[in-house]
C-alpha cells in the first residue's frame, strides 16, 4: 500500500479532516458566535463520520501512507494511517464533541460576551493539531503541531478571565515550552544522527546505526531528551505543578478537553516515537523505560495523596489526573507489548472517565451555590440526580469497579505486570496502594454528595431542565460502560494497531 | 546490544569530537542557560528572555549541523547546478519554521505578562501567586 497505487477516496479523509478543522478555525474567527458554534459542531460531526470511515477502511485493508504533495518519501511530507490512528481520531472527536456540548451552558456564563466565538476558533485549531499529531509521519510537522496545540490549550485555559486562570496559563506555557524545547532539540539531534525527518526513514537508519554499534551516547541522550520533553508536556509526576490550577479554574469544557485529550495527544506522540522512530527494541534496551516506570509509579501514589488532601472538588479531579497519567507511563515503562496495550487502553478509559467527572462535577457545584468546597456539596447528589449519578459512575470507574472501563485498564495493567518478572512486584504493590487511595478520595466524595441534609437552602434541578447536559452525561456513562463491557474487541483493535506500528 | 557500555577508546573519541564540534557544544551550553532561566527565574520578562535564548540555541545547533565547510548558501548562483557546491538546505528551512513558532509563542507569553502586570502590578511570578492566595479565589 504505497502512495503510487491508485488511491481510494476514503484514503483522503485523514487529510480532509485536518484541513476541515484548520479552515473552520480560520473562517470562524470572522463570523459571529452563533455561526462559529454551528460550524464547530458541524466540523466535529463530519470528522466523526470521516474517522469512522477511515477506521473501517483500515480494519479491512490495513495501514497505508498518504503522500502530501508531489514529493516522494525522503523529502516530502506524509501522513500514515493505521487502525490505532483512525480509532483514536474517532474517539478524540467524540469526546471533544461531548465535552463542548456538556460545558456549553457554563461557557455562556463564564466567558465574556463577544469572546465566546474565539473559544470555537481555539477548539477547531486544537482538534486540527490533535489530528495532525495522530496522523503525521514527519517529526518536524509533529513539532509544529505540538506548538499549535500548546498555544490553543493556553487560550482555552485563559478564556475565562480571572487572575487564577491567567497565572495558570502562564505556568502552563512555561512548563510546555520547557517540554517542547527539549523535544525540538531531540528532533534536531535525531536529524543529525540519521539525516531524515520522516519517521519510517529515521527508524531504518537507527536500526543500521544500532547494528553497527555507532553513536551510542548521542542516541541514548536523544531518546532521554525526547521522552522527558513529552513527559513534561503530558504532566508526568514531578512536572505536574501547573496542572491543578489549569484544570481547576478554567471553564469546564476546557478542563475536560485538556485532561482527556491534550495530554493524551502528547502521550500518543510518544507511542509513535517509541514504535515508529526509535524502534521498540532500541527504546527498551536504552533503559529510559525504567525511568518512565519509576516516575509513573511515583505519580500514581503522590497524585492520589495530593488529591486526598484537596478540599476543592475540581482540583481533586485534576490531581487524580496526575495519578492516571502515572498509570499510563507505568504501562509504557514496563517495556512489554502487553504493557503498551494496557497503556493505550488506559488512554481511552481515562479520557472517557475524566471528562465525565469534570462535567458532572459542574452540575453538583451549580446546585451548591457555585461553591466547590466539600462541605457545601453535601447532599448535592439529591439536588441534581443526573449529575450525581454520572459522578458516581465516574468515581466507580476510576476506582476500578467491574462493569466500568477503569476495571479493564487495571486488569490489563496487572496482567502485564504478571508477565514481567522484574517489575511484577513493584507494579502490583503500587497498583494496589493507588487503588486504595483512589477509593478513599472518590468514595469520600460520593458519600458526601449522597449524605442527606435537612435544611436545604439550594435549588433542586430535575433531569429535564438542561436536556443537552443530561444527554451528554448519559452518553459519557454509556461510553464508560461500553468500554468496560465490550473491552475485548477494543483490546484486539489496539493490538492490531500496535502490530501495524512496527 | 547494550547501550551503557563504554570502552576507554570511546571516551577519548567523545573528547575529540567535542573539540571538533565546538559550535554544537556552544549551542548546547546556550540551550542549558536558556532552559535554566526559563525554569528558575521568577521574573516573567527574564523567563521570556530565557525562552528566546533556548530557542536561538537550537537554531545555532541546526545551522552548525547544516553547514559544510567551503560550500555556498543553497541559492543557485552563476549557473552552478551541482549539489556538491551548496550546503544542506533542510536545516535552514527548519530554522525558519522554528523562528515562526518561537515568535508566536513569545508574543503569547508577552501578552499574558501584560495581563498579569495590569492586574497585580508586578512581574514576579511568586509574588503574583502570593497575591492570588490572599485573594482566595
Amino acid at each position: 500500500m504505497s502512495g503510487q497505487m491508485e488511491l481510494e477516496f476514503v484514503q483522503n479523509f485523514p487529510c480532509f479532516s485536518i484541513m476541515f478543522c484548520m479552515f473552520a478555525g480560520i473562517i470562524s474567527s470572522a463570523f459571529k458566535e452563533k455561526i462559529a458554534r454551528v460550524l464547530n459542531i458541524a466540523v466535529l460531526t463530519v470528522n466523526i463520520i470521516l474517522s469512522a470511515a477511515v477506521l473501517l477502511f483500515t480494519v479491512r485493508a490495513g495501514n497505508y501512507v498518504y503522500v502530501m504533495g508531489k514529493f516522494p518519501a525522503p523529502w516530502g511530507n506524509e501522513l500514515r494511517i493505521g487502525v490505532l490512528e483512525a480509532g483514536l481520531a474517532l474517539f478524540f472527536c467524540v469526546i471533544m464533541l461531548l465535552c463542548l456540548l456538556g460545558g456549553r451552558h457554563k461557557l455562556v456564563q463564564e466567558v465574556e460576551e463577544g469572546k465566546q466565538g474565539l473559544y470555537y476558533v481555539l477548539t477547531d485549531l486544537m482538534l486540527s493539531s490533535l489530528l495532525a499529531l495522530i496522523y503525521t509521519n514527519d517529526l518536524f510537522t509533529a513539532y509544529v503541531f505540538v506548538e499549535i496545540n500548546t498555544i490553543s490549550a493556553c487560550g482555552l485555559i485563559m478564556i475565562r478571565q480571572n487572575g487564577r486562570t491567567i497565572e495558570a496559563a502562564v505556568r502552563y506555557m512555561i512548563m510546555s515550552l520547557l517540554g517542547s524545547g527539549l523535544f525540538l532539540v531531540g528532533i534536531c539531534m535525531l536529524y543529525d544522527l540519521t539525516g531524515h525527518l520522516l519517521m519510517s526513514n529515521i527508524q531504518a537508519e537507527i536500526g543500521r546505526i544500532v547494528a553497527e554499534g555507532a553513536y551510542r551516547p548521542p542516541l541514548l541522550v536523544t531518546i532521554a531528551i525526547i521522552s522527558v520533553g513529552l513527559a513534561i508536556k503530558s504532566a508526568l509526576f514531578p512536572f505536574h505543578a501547573w496542572l491543578p490550577d489549569a484544570y481547576g479554574y478554567s471553564t469546564v469544557s476546557s478542563a475536560a478537553v485538556l485532561s482527556s485529550l491534550v495530554s493524551k495527544g502528547y502521550i500518543f506522540l510518544l507511542f509513535k516515537i517509541i514504535y515508529r522512530v526509535i524502534g521498540f527494541d532500541v527504546f527498551h534496551d536504552s533503559k529510559i523505560v525504567n525511568m518512565l516506570f519509576i516516575f509513573g509509579l511515583m505519580g500514581m501514589v503522590f497524585g492520589s495523596l495530593s488529591a486526598i488532601k484537596e478540599n476543592d472538588v475540581r482540583r481533586m479531579i485534576a490531581f487524580s489526573s496526575v495519578a492516571q497519567i502515572g498509570y499510563i507511563y507505568m504501562g509504557i515503562g514496563m517495556g512489554t507489548q502487553v504493557g503498551m496495550v494496557a497503556s493505550v487502553f488506559h488512554v481511552l478509559s481515562h479520557a472517557a472517565t475524566k471528562s465525565l467527572l469534570f462535567i458532572s462535577a459542574i452540575g453538583l457545584t451549580d446546585v451548591s451555590g457555585g461553591s466547590r468546597k466539600f462541605i457545601e456539596l453535601t447532599g448535592s447528589g439529591y439536588r441534581n440526580k443526573c449529575a450525581g449519578m454520572a459522578f458516581s459512575v465516574g468515581s466507580l470507574s476510576m476506582v476500578g469497579v467491574p462493569m466500568f472501563s477503569g476495571f479493564i485498564s487495571k486488569l490489563l495493567f496487572s496482567q502485564a505486570a504478571v508477565q514481567n518478572e522484574g517489575k511484577m512486584l513493584p507494579t502490583l504493590i503500587v497498583l494496589g496502594i493507588s487503588t486504595i487511595l483512589n477509593a478513599i478520595y472518590f468514595m469520600k466524595t460520593v458519600i458526601r454528595i449522597y449524605t442527606p441534609v435537612d435544611d436545604v437552602e439550594y435549588p433542586t434541578v430535575s433531569w429535564g431542565e438542561n436536556k443537552i447536559y443530561a444527554a451528554v452525561l448519559l452518553c459519557f456513562v454509556a461510553l464508560n460502560v461500553f468500554l468496560g463491557i465490550c473491552s475485548q474487541p477494543i483490546v484486539d483493535l489496539i493490538e492490531k494497531g500496535l502490530g501495524m506500528f512496527a | 546490544m547494550r547501550f551503557m557500555h563504554y570502552s576507554e577508546e570511546e571516551g577519548c573519541k567523545v573528547g575529540a569530537n567535542l573539540l571538533n564540534n565546538y559550535g554544537e557544544a556552544v549551542a548546547m551550553v546556550l540551550f542549558v542557560i536558556g532552559f535554566g532561566n526559563l525554569m528558575l527565574q521568577s521574573n516573567l520578562i527574564k523567563k521570556i528572555i530565557g525562552l528566546n535564548i533556548m530557542d536561538t540555541a537550537v537554531y545555532l545547533f541546526l545551522a552548525e549541523k547544516g553547514y559544510i565547510t567551503g560550500r555556498a548558501a543553497p541559492i543557485v548562483a552563476d549557473g552552478v547546478q551541482s549539489a556538491e557546491a551548496y550546503i544542506n538546505p533542510v536545516p535552514s528551512g527548519l530554522v525558519l519554521t522554528g523562528i515562526v513558532v518561537s515568535v508566536s509563542v513569545s508574543a503569547l507569553m508577552l501578552s499574558l505578562t501584560i495581563r498579569l502586570y495590569q492586574r497585580y502590578h508586578t512581574l514576579d511570578l511568586d509574588e503574583i501567586s502570593l497575591q492570588l492566595k490572599k485573594e482566595g479565589l
